[in-house]
């Protein structure tokens, strides 16, 4: 194997990268910081997915387009997101989740 | 010497995502995230994947935390810090994360892994592209032309949703007035 380093200690590091992002999505209370718990659940995902291609199957590329395509797709995520925290501080002046529970129009 | 590095780089990855998500002042918390972000992208140095660590360094550390800055910027103060939310919600979550984390960690340590014994490819961008636009076996060009769809899409969303609209559709009784 390359580098000596088993793939249990990459999935290890993904699954404790994974909860922390779980366990900010469920304290926190900012939609901004709740999107950046999102990212680190997604990153975590992508170092799963780039170390079983490297460890399991060396002679394909699925893990890695796979990432790839996780990557756009968090990319338009996050920008749409943001469009809509914006549009909600302007009509609300706050982006605190609490304060935001009517969707009145 | 891959090992120090390894043990570097998943170090930095823990403790500055436990500070993303633990952090009070929001921006410090976007800076941890950058953080994060760059120390994963050395990980996939490591494990060879030179243009998606490429494409991590522009598209998350560049791109992604920029956009984030920007909002915070313009929804927050910079100096305020938050509440924190109660104890009890804390320690619940952190009783759950903890939870999931140790079964996920049992399950894998559980699990053995078979690699096999085909030979590694060479991953280079000759390769990359030839991929991304085959419609053989092996060819990604489905998700490709999905994904540009899907990218289109987002940024007409993103357009549209955050322009001021016209009084008329958009301009609903304002909530806060002062």
């Amino acid at each position: 194997m390359n580098s000596g380093i088993p793939v249990q200690y990459f999935l290890i590091l993904a699954t404790v990268m994974f909860f922390t992002g779980i366990y900010g999505f469920l304290t926190r209370r900012n939609l901004i910081t709740i999107l950046m718990s999102v990212e680190l659940i997604l990153n975590s995902v992508n170092i799963n997915f780039l170390a079983f291609n490297r460890y399991l199957y060396p002679h394909k590329l699925e893990g890695m387009f796979f990432s790839l395509f996780i990557i756009a797709v968090a990319a338009s995520e996050a920008a749409v997101v943001i469009a809509i925290i914006i549009n909600i501080y302007r009509r609300f002046t706050t982006i605190n989740v609490e304060d935001v529970n009517e969707m009145k129009f | 010497m891959a090992s120090i590095m390894f043990i570097l780089f998943s170090a930095m990855i823990i403790v500055f995502s436990i500070l993303t998500v633990t952090s009070r002042k929001i921006l410090r918390a976007a800076v941890y995230l950058l953080f994060v972000l760059v120390s994963t992208s050395g990980l996939y140095f490591m494990l060879n994947y030179q243009f998606l660590a490429a494409v991590q360094l522009t598209l998350y550390a560049g791109g992604i935390v920029v956009l984030i800055i920007f909002s915070i910027l313009l929804t927050s103060h910079i100096s305020q810090k938050f509440e924190s939310s109660g104890w009890k919600k804390n320690i619940f979550s952190a009783i759950a994360a903890i939870t999931g984390a140790i079964l996920s960690i049992i399950t894998i340590l559980d699990y053995r892994f078979s690699a096999t014994n085909e030979a590694a490819k060479e991953v280079n961008m000759r390769l990359i592209g030839k991929s991304l636009l085959s419609v053989d076996y092996d060819g990604y060009v489905l998700p490709f032309e999905v994904i540009s769809v899907l990218l289109l899409a987002a940024m007409v969303a993103a357009i549209v949703v955050a322009k001021k609209g016209a009084p008329k559709t958009i301009g609903l009784p304002k909530i806060n007035q002062e």
